[in-house]
């Protein structure tokens, strides 16, 4: 398969996204933001379809959107218990945003298709560079404030007692989770981009029991997962999305029947 | 040591305390009482520099560390870390491997201490109560502190749970002249392990001996 270019390319470009959407989704379970991580991939669609509504790039349309909604989101619900209120509200809003700009530009449906399920065909070598250089960026800001972003992740009570900026972290990390939920849309779609960023970091948590740890299992299970998926996608001409996401549910409930099964023996 | 000199505070138009004046000498356990709302996590907190006062001074070294067991956590079953890596998680980075041997044996120095050792590898979300509140006060033990504030760290625990974390706090206390503020509605637990209190009360706070204190200081507060 890996005659062809775009296979190739394809390949390339879902390895960036397993890497960063594996170390990220570790921090999105533990800061329970699964939810808002979904709803950055809808308002991520309303980037991509104004972006194309303007004329510049889908992508940099997506980053505008999700970075300027995360940063709402997080100054809007500091307090947890606000929290669903405003994400739903705000995700409602973008939904609605992002099939206006679509049908505003002259751009058919299997466009759309594209920005919400994903295609592994669409991808040119000038994207591929551009998701590589986003996926590194993501993984130096995670690196540069790993110790307190892990304290603040794991136990932000402990965290705010040990005097940690909890506030400007939890800004920093909104940053990156809508860098990755924009990086992340360009293979395995916008609707399903959460995929990645809950179900492995939350699998790893049935079965390794330290940072460092969990983070190599999610990033393993997403590459398992999107490889897998290229290789079916492929051979059977069917979804990418559908072959990760079947993959990924699949593990996550082998790996929350291996906690169970641990806890009775 | 510290010292609060005529300490006010207020949120917006509402008094707190005002002409709060006590001092708590170095490797002291004293205990804060009062009803639920009268102050007394505010007083820590300003302590700690998190809130800010609204008038007179608090004096606290700045050498001194202040280690918080704050009362909840959001520990849950499927929480995933360990014991030791929870702990763990109040270390800084550090660059040099020597440095960081240093803290592997800090660690380890700090679940001796707290009778944790034998129990680092079992998942947080799968400890007790009481094994979750050791874990709280290891954690918090990691920065050297010179000042322990314990925030009802015991409210959850059964009875026996709660001797045996006290008696771990105080030997801490006597060994290693940790001074230690002790925020609790127990009285029994005031009384065994406390020689003064700070009573919160009438908007002011006071400080009195423990032979004062006396059952329904806890129950009302003073209201």
């Amino acid at each position: 398969m890996f005659g062809y270019e775009f296979m190739r390319e394809a390949f390339i470009a879902s390895t960036f996204i397993a890497i960063t959407a594996g170390i990220v989704g570790v921090f999105v379970v533990s800061r329970n933001m699964s939810f808002l991580s979904h709803t950055l991939s809808e308002i991520g669609f309303a980037g991509a379809s104004f972006g194309v509504l303007i004329g510049i790039s889908p992508l940099a349309g997506m980053i505008l959107f999700t970075m300027v909604s995360s940063i709402a989101v997080g100054s809007l619900s500091s307090e947890s218990s606000r929290r669903e209120a405003s994400i739903s509200t705000i995700s409602s809003l973008f939904i609605g945003l992002g099939i206006l700009f679509l049908s505003l530009s002259s751009q058919s449906s299997s466009y759309a298709t594209n920005i919400l399920f994903g295609s592994i065909v669409g991808i040119s070598t000038k994207e591929v560079q551009q998701l590589m250089i986003l996926a590194v960026v993501v993984i130096l800001i995670i690196l540069v404030f790993y110790k307190s972003l892990t304290f603040d992740s794991f136990d932000h009570i402990g965290a705010r007692a040990a005097g940690l900026k909890t506030r400007l972290l939890s800004v920093i990390f909104l940053i990156t989770l809508a860098l990755s939920v924009s990086i992340g849309s360009q293979i395995v779609g916008s609707m399903l981009v959460f995929v990645l960023l809950t179900l492995p970091g939350a699998t790893a948590r049935y079965l390794v029991h330290s940072v460092p740890k969990l983070i190599m299992v999610s990033v393993g299970l997403s590459l398992a997962g999107v490889w897998l998926g290229l290789y079916l996608a492929f051979v059977t001409n069917w979804p990418v999305t559908f072959f990760i996401s079947s993959f990924e549910v699949i593990v996550y409930f082998l790996g929350l029947s291996y906690k169970n099964w641990k806890l009775n023996h | 040591m510290i010292e609060a000199k005529n300490l006010e505070k207020r949120f917006g138009k509402q008094l707190v305390f005002k002409d709060v004046n006590f001092k708590i000498n170095d490797g002291e356990f004293i205990s804060l009482i009062g009803h639920n709302g009268s102050g007394k996590t505010t007083l820590v907190k300003i302590m700690m520099g998190l809130e800010k006062k609204s008038d007179g001074e608090i004096l606290i070294d700045k050498k001194q560390t202040i280690g918080y067991v704050p009362q909840f956590r959001n520990i849950d079953l499927d929480y995933p870390l360990d014991i030791e890596q929870f702990v763990r998680l109040n270390l800084k980075w550090k660059f040099s491997a020597s440095k960081r041997h240093e803290d592997n044996e800090l660690v380890n120095e700090i679940l001796e201490k707290t009778h944790l050792t034998e129990l680092k590898n079992r998942p947080l979300g799968l400890a007790s109560g009481g094994e979750k509140q050791k874990a709280y006060l290891a954690q918090s033990l990691l920065n050297d502190p010179k000042i322990l504030i314990l925030d009802e760290s015991t409210a959850s625990l059964d009875v026996e749970v709660k001797m045996q974390l006290m008696d771990l706090v105080q030997e801490l206390n006597k060994k290693f002249k940790l001074t230690v503020i002790f925020i609790t509605h127990d009285y029994e637990l005031s009384k065994k392990y406390t020689k003064r209190a700070l009573f919160f009360a009438n908007k002011t706070i006071k400080p009195i001996s423990i032979d004062d204190v006396s059952e329904d200081m806890f129950e009302l507060g003073g209201r």
